[in-house]
């Protein structure tokens, strides 16, 4: 690769050919002011924050936009500079509704620290002072402000390039251009799959997710309700985020402390329902194979993953007709809700009437799927509301207390051990490797033959991930696998879920098993998770989750005692009647841009 | 005057001469002399056409793109739809002629939606000259294809910026993009791409018949060949002239008739506004914005009110994604307003000139960058009238 | 939406989408078209776009938007668009406005109830030498006086047939 030398406020430095100013500016530790820049989309120069001087050229250059091909020399904080930033600053400000306190993003909002930085104290062109537009605020999972948007597109980018899903669109020209929804409809009309992604790289508060922690505190409050709280991994591996604690720190004990503290009846984790729907998907899934090989039966093949339910959403709108090959489990979530709602309830002699069931997600779909209408088979709503890791921070903070100071904890027993497996659910390829170290199990009986268990094929942070395990020595129950091979894929990200299904449709891949999540990164990188997010700070969340598996005792969701009292007390065995009952649902076909 | 009788366009001109002389050159050869001539982009930022050639002509690429800017929209210009209905066959052999310099066999007329009623004739030259061989298969029986389609606009300003025009050819909202890449390396399609305006390419021809040299004893050392004026506004004689360029303001004033004379708006509603003191200076590229629109005001009317008129254009034809141009050209429209009202501070009004600054070196493109100039020059050169009456 | 209509807006993106192939870069002439045929361009036309050419309908609406020839409302037969820029500006364009108005009824921005004629501004067409200038559909009008427009208008709504 060609270096080019150049120099930055003098300081001399070579980079690669085609690297942009501001990498390189980054590259040496030399600040540059963004807006419309981030690091997962493609850049767009419209913002004209980071803008630079260049020796000899007489306007200045957005430094994002710049790639470097020859010897230039830059200066990052001239008087021009400056004074180009702050008139642009102003100008943005004079056209942002925004009242900070009462603000989702009250200190942790690009703007207002750019505001900071630039040592605004005064507004220097008539501002506005009323908002303007109507809040969208139509759907369980998304809230629209477009009062406090700046026109950085980031979450039109986010949704056209990044997702390739497309609800949110430029309309407009001139002043009048504004940032919107596809055909300016409500969000709940439309084919957003609720994947939050926006949310993570809106700089303001122009979007959030739809935040029902004041009825959680209610129900906490209520000395009727008895409040069951489930959480996630990918909270656990990023909420300290929020507390300034360094991306991938997990604090899965301190969290149980501060919930315990909070007033929560019983904190439940969420990887024992992972481990459920693991026994569930794995049954599933060896079923559909012994069907199809066996006994010839028209059962679709590849099986892909149902736990993401933006991913569900997607497909119902964008391949109705594969909804087949989905699996029927219900995600960890809802089969946790139709659990704690029956079995738990009868145990512990509750009346699942007064049961509150709270689920701490990564997620912004989290919050549309548990109130989908057949989300019921309990007999209730299996889970009532849906938490994100940003609220529960602020609830958290709401309470007084500071997460890093508390003591850890343990979960509430039983429903509160989860594997190993259960856990590697956070990160992308989380649920293959869950699922094929099960599987292993159940079909050869022995663990699966990676080292530590780790079943590195699947893991990473490429966009598509495919793999291969073929099945020696088996068991006598499942000799009709002896010597078959299992193709699997994995898929993070909705662009990359469109590509994976486009190849399963033209035939090209051979896949039995298929993992998709709707986010970049799976779960850890969720539309719920602390802002900001980047490829570094979801790799560190990954890690976090790793490294917290092979501490665990139980490595397998077939081998977790509390699992298999669960089906020796209640539920009998997995694909069982009960079973099909509580922990399994259906899909609904949807309009291509429509709900 | 300087020499107005010697004109290139408006002068004698044998059809297909140019594009018959081109095809006896090597391409290389065509670019070199565009090169020598020195002729310099007619649509207003005046880069030179020949660099612009020898860029694309070096790419590699399964396909290549030309691409005519008839997209004129600048207030107060109008030479192009002159040229597009009186000498469409000269636009049509300098594409053909610009097409065999960098290798493409493509061309498309972006003809602005306004300008629709001109499609038809322009349709029926290129009939013509399918039909005398001077476009299509195997132009005058050289190995040489080359085919032009028209393209119609709709209603959009800022698809004059080359890389608008041809964000709106691939079917997307007329946002100009990020340079580089430069579209003679990404452009249409993303294949490497030649934007010229409709002037620039009439003048190829007389070039590639009458070579560089002859082309450069017109105009200026750095300004070469002559340049189409359209003059509109108080003046007697308002049309489209063919002078040399270095030309100066009172020059052209006479050759129009203007009388009492207040202000002329030069290179249209992004040009700049100049008193009586800067009569004298040349229109040229080291001088006032060569773009071509001239517009003359006299002394009954009210500079504000000029003013108002440009920025409400600009604020509607920003296309909006920058914050310069988007939320600026806002501004500024809003001082004038309060500036008529007699309720904007001198303290504000200074705001808003460093603001038109920043506008200019800030914005992303073209658009931003020039349409402060306005502002800038009509309350500098007309303060009195401004501020203190 | 009726049935019928939303068969007849298919049929028609079909021929249309056709002609030109399902490529983005057609995207501008296929609206273009629509636009022609039916005056203006609604969701339904958006969303047949869309699937015809693989890409969202917030894409679509997007370019619809940004290009003022583009019409989201229904308009009238004749759309006039003046001139408002400055040359016509100055050459008494606003006593073409009051004409206008006052003989067709309607403000700018609005369509006669006949359906016949919508008025609008235009920012400059290129006529600034023959002040003041309007577009009538696709023709184009230049030095207007007040005996002009009202030829003009009574030409139009005489079914275009004899020349103004």
């Amino acid at each position: 690769m060609e270096l080019i030398p150049i120099k930055i406020n003098n300081k001399e430095i070579k980079v690669k050919k085609g690297t942009t100013i501001l990498e390189a500016a980054r590259q040496n530790d030399i600040r540059i002011p963004t807006l419309c820049n981030h690091p997962d989309l493609e850049v767009a120069g419209i913002c004209r924050i980071c803008v630079v001087e260049i020796e000899g050229m007489r306007n200045l250059q957005a430094s994002c936009a710049y790639p470097i091909e020859h010897p230039i020399s830059v200066k990052t904080y001239t008087e021009k500079v400056r004074k180009a930033r702050r008139f642009n600053l102003d100008l943005i400000l004079a056209q942002h509704y925004g009242e900070c306190y009462s603000c989702v993003r009250n200190n942790n909002c690009e703007l207002q620290s750019l505001a900071k930085e630039y040592g605004v104290n005064f507004y220097r062109f008539p501002h506005i002072k009323e908002p303007r537009y109507e809040i969208d605020d139509s759907s369980f999972a998304l809230v629209r402000d477009p009062n406090k948007c700046v026109h950085c597109k980031r979450c039109i980018r986010t949704c056209l390039d990044l997702q390739e899903v497309g609800v949110l669109e430029t309309a407009g020209r001139g002043y009048n251009v504004q940032v919107q929804t596809m055909l300016d409809r409500p969000l709940v009309e439309l084919n957003c799959v609720y994947c939050g992604q926006c949310i993570n790289r809106c700089p303001t508060g122009a979007l959030h997710a739809n935040d029902p922690s004041d009825w959680v505190w209610e129900a906490i409050d209520d000395p009727e309700k008895f409040v069951i709280i489930q959480t996630a991994p990918s909270p656990r591996a990023a909420i300290g985020e929020e507390f300034g604690l360094p991306a991938g720190t997990s604090v899965t004990g301190q969290l149980n402390t501060a919930l315990r503290r909070m007033g929560f009846d019983r904190i439940f984790d969420t990887n024992f329902a992972a481990d459920l729907t693991i026994m569930e998907e794995g049954s599933e899934l060896l079923w559909r194979l012994e069907q199809k090989l066996v006994h010839g039966k028209d059962i679709k093949i590849p099986m892909i993953t149902s736990c993401s339910p933006g991913w569900v959403k997607f497909a119902e709108h964008t391949f109705p007709e594969l909804l087949d090959h989905l699996s029927s489990c219900k995600s960890p979530q809802q089969m946790f809700g139709a659990v704690i709602k029956t079995y738990y309830a009868q145990m512990a002699g509750i009346d699942p009437a007064n049961i509150v069931t709270v689920a701490l997600m990564p997620c912004a779909a989290k919050k549309f799927e548990c109130n989908r209408p057949e989300m019921v088979d309990s007999g209730y709503k299996d889970i009532d509301y849906g938490l994100t890791t940003r609220e529960m921070a602020g609830m958290i903070r709401e309470a007084g207390l500071w997460l890093p100071e508390l003591p850890k904890s343990d979960f509430d027993h039983p429903l509160g051990l989860g594997s190993g497996a259960g856990l590697v659910f956070g990160a992308t390829g989380g649920v293959m490797e869950a699922a094929i170290r099960s599987v292993h199990l159940i079909v050869t009986g022995r663990q699966v033959p990676f080292k530590n268990m780790d079943v590195t094929p699947v893991r990473g942070m490429e966009g598509i991930r495919e793999a291969s395990i073929t099945f020696e020595n088996t068991l006598e129950r499942y000799k009709f696998l002896e010597g078959v091979t299992l193709n699997v894929a994995v898929a993070h990200g909705i662009k990359n879920a469109r590509q994976v299904i486009e190849r399963v449709k033209s035939g090209e891949g051979n896949y039995h098993f298929i993992e998709i999540m709707a986010c970049p990164g799976g779960c850890l990188g969720g539309g719920g998770q602390p802002i900001p997010t980047s490829p570094e700070i979801r790799e560190a969340r990954a890690q976090a989750i790793y490294a917290e598996d092979h501490m665990l005792p139980v490595r397998t969701s077939v081998e977790n005692p509390e699992i298999q009292q669960l089906y020796k007390d209640f539920l009998g065995e997995p694909l069982g009647h009960l079973s099909h009952q509580l922990l399994h649902t259906h899909y609904t076909p949807r309009g291509r841009y429509t709900m | 005057m300087k020499n107005s009788k010697k004109r290139i366009l408006f002068g004698e001109y044998i059809v297909g001469s140019g594009l018959a002389a081109a095809l006896k050159l090597k391409p290389k050869e065509v670019v070199n002399e565009v090169k020598k001539s020195e002729l310099r982009g007619r649509g207003g930022a005046g880069f030179p056409t020949g660099l612009k050639w020898e860029s694309a002509a070096v790419q590699k690429a399964d396909q290549k793109f030309i691409i005519c800017n008839a997209d004129e929209g600048e207030p107060g210009t109008f030479k192009d739809r002159l040229l597009l209905m009186e000498h469409p066959g000269k636009i049509l052999e300098g594409m053909a002629i610009a097409g065999y310099a960098i290798g493409a066999h493509h061309g498309i007329i972006y003809l602005r939606g306004e300008y629709v009623y001109l499609k038809k004739g322009i349709e029926e030259r290129i009939d013509h000259m399918k039909a005398t061989n001077l476009l299509g298969d195997k132009i005058l029986g050289k190995r040489f294809n080359f085919d032009v389609e028209i393209r119609l606009g709709a209603g959009a300003y800022v698809c004059g910026e080359e890389f608008a025009l041809i964000e709106s050819l691939n079917g997307r909202r007329g946002e100009p993009r990020n340079k580089p890449p430069f579209p003679t390396e990404k452009g249409y399609l993303d294949k490497p791409t030649v934007v010229q305006n409709v002037e620039t390419l009439c003048y190829v021809p007389y070039i590639i018949a009458n070579g560089a040299e002859w082309f450069r004893t017109h105009g200026t050392m750095k300004s070469t060949g002559t340049k189409l004026f359209s003059i509109s506004g108080d003046v007697e004689n308002p049309g489209v002239y063919e002078v040399e360029l270095g030309i100066t303001v009172r020059e052209l004033l006479e050759m129009v008739g203007a009388k009492d004379t207040k202000a002329v708006q030069v290179g249209g509603a992004s040009g700049i506004c100049v008193s009586e003191k800067d009569f004298d200076k040349p229109i040229a590229f080291e001088g006032l914005p060569p773009g071509g629109s001239i517009i003359v005001f006299n002394h009954s009317r009210k500079m504000l009110h000029v003013l108002e008129n440009f920025m409400e254009f600009f604020v509607e034809e920003s296309c909006g994604q920058c914050t310069p141009c988007r939320e600026g050209n806002y501004r500024l429209l809003e001082g004038v307003r309060l500036l008529k009202k007699g309720d904007c501070t001198v303290a504000y009004l200074r705001d808003l000139m460093e603001l038109a600054r920043v506008m200019q070196i800030s914005s992303k493109c073209g658009l931003g960058q020039m349409s402060p100039n306005p502002f800038i020059s009509i309350i500098e050169n007309f303060k009195d009238e401004i501020l203190y009456s | 939406m009726f049935e019928c209509q939303r068969n007849e807006i298919q049929q028609e993106v079909n021929t249309i989408v056709r002609k030109y192939g399902r490529t983005r870069n057609y995207l501008l002439p296929i609206l273009q078209e629509l636009n022609r045929k039916f005056s203006y361009i609604n969701n339904y036309m958006i969303e047949a776009v869309s699937n015809a050419l693989d890409i969202s309908p917030a894409e679509v609406h997007g370019v619809v938007t940004f290009y003022s020839f583009l019409n989201e409302t229904p308009k009238g037969k004749y759309i006039i668009r003046l001139c408002k820029t400055i040359s016509c500006d100055m050459a008494g364009k606003d006593r073409i406005v009051r004409v206008l108005e006052k003989e067709l009824g309607i403000s700018f921005g609005e369509t006669t109830k006949d359906g016949l004629f919508s008025l609008e501004y235009t920012n400059c067409i290129g006529m600034c030498s023959e002040g003041p200038a309007m577009l009538v559909n696709e023709e184009v009008y230049s030095k207007l006086c007040p005996e002009k427009v009202v030829d003009i208008l009574e030409f139009y709504k005489n079914g275009a047939r004899k020349r103004a």
